[in-house]
């Protein structure tokens, strides 16, 4: 589908691909909007990441192949590999998750997908777009770690949680990768079913830090 | 809750996890050598011990692995976790008063 739109003489720089895009939680971004307060606690969704699943053995030729296409793959739970605009998560021993800009995408001109297909080769494994199967929700401010700690059980503490650390796990009951990107910055990606509801979600625990607080 | 060590990951709650009933129920040599009563009981018969029991659990919303757990029934202690295909280990706890395999 993608890559048919891509032929088309007339999208050559995308404009019809973007146009037509609706992301996962596009009809909160006024909420989101109105449930910031600068610094404190933000929430704003950055849709149309292109994402890539990555099924591989990481000690083998094959996995050797697709990690000099990927800037490398993570060794342990919670490592993040980046390298030159890709960021490569660890899902498990042998499953990974590569996150790159949106005109990473064959539907935009990209060939992040290819060159990872292609690295895999005949290898045992699998290349996956999983583009559209997550958005990502960008949590930042001084409160946000209070925020996701009202509904993960995971130990958030700086000393614990360190930036440039991502797990999966379950926030507000619900499975999310949850990715530390910086010391008050946090990535949350929801499957693109439970965006509305985790959106929802986090609004609501951001609520109390976006009012005055009563002395 | 129980707080379960997935091998993996850490220890995570319960809730990202799923169980797997029975460890060590071996697939049949020879299925086709089994009478329906004998199949049955491979499908359907597992122990139900009151005491240290040996399970399958799989890290669902984490890794995505299988491995084995060693829990006790009655009082929820996690004895240990070990990798599939591996044999039980042998516990040195305490059975729970009254318990019998
Ligand atoms: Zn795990």
């Amino acid at each position: 589908m993608v890559e048919t739109a891509a032929a088309t003489p007339s999208n050559q720089n995308g404009s019809v691909v973007r146009a037509a895009r609706r992301s996962p939680a596009a009809h909160l971004a006024g909420t989101f909007e109105a449930a910031s307060l600068a610094g404190v606690a933000e929430i704003k969704e950055i849709p149309f990441q292109t994402m890539a699943g990555i099924r591989v053995q990481r000690d083998g030729d094959a996995g050797a192949r697709v990690a000099a296409v990927s800037g490398g793959l993570p060794a342990a739970c919670g490592e993040v590999v980046q390298n030159g605009g890709l960021s490569t998560l660890w899902l498990g021993p042998a499953e990974f998750l590569v996150i790159a800009p949106e005109n990473a995408h064959a539907s935009l001109g990209g060939d992040l997908l290819q060159a990872l297909t292609e690295a895999l080769g005949d290898g045992q494994g699998q290349v996956v777009d999983l583009s559209a199967n997550r958005t990502i929700f960008e949590l930042s401010g001084t409160k946000a770690r209070e925020v996701l700690e009202k509904g993960c059980s995971l130990d958030l503490h700086p000393r614990a949680f360190k930036a440039g650390t991502a797990v999966s796990t379950e926030i507000g009951h619900i499975p999310a990768i949850l990715w530390k990107s910086g010391e008050d910055t946090f990535q949350v990606l929801p499957r693109a079913s439970f965006a509305d509801f985790l959106g929802r979600w986090l609004v609501d625990g951001m609520r109390e830090f976006a009012s005055p607080e009563v002395p | 809750m129980l707080l379960i060590s997935c091998p993996n990951c850490g220890p995570r709650d319960e809730t990202e996890f799923h169980y797997g009933g029975q460890a060590h129920v071996a697939y049949p040599e020879d299925p086709y050598a089994l009478n329906d009563r004998e199949w049955a009981e491979y499908l359907f018969y597992r122990d139900n011990t009151k005491g240290a029991y040996a399970e399958r659990w799989v890290h669902s919303t984490g890794c995505r692995q299988w491995f084995n757990m060693l829990r006790d029934t009655v009082s929820y202690e996690i004895q240990a976790v070990y990798p599939m295909g591996a044999a039980a280990p042998t516990t040195t706890a305490q059975a729970p008063e009254g318990a019998s395999k």
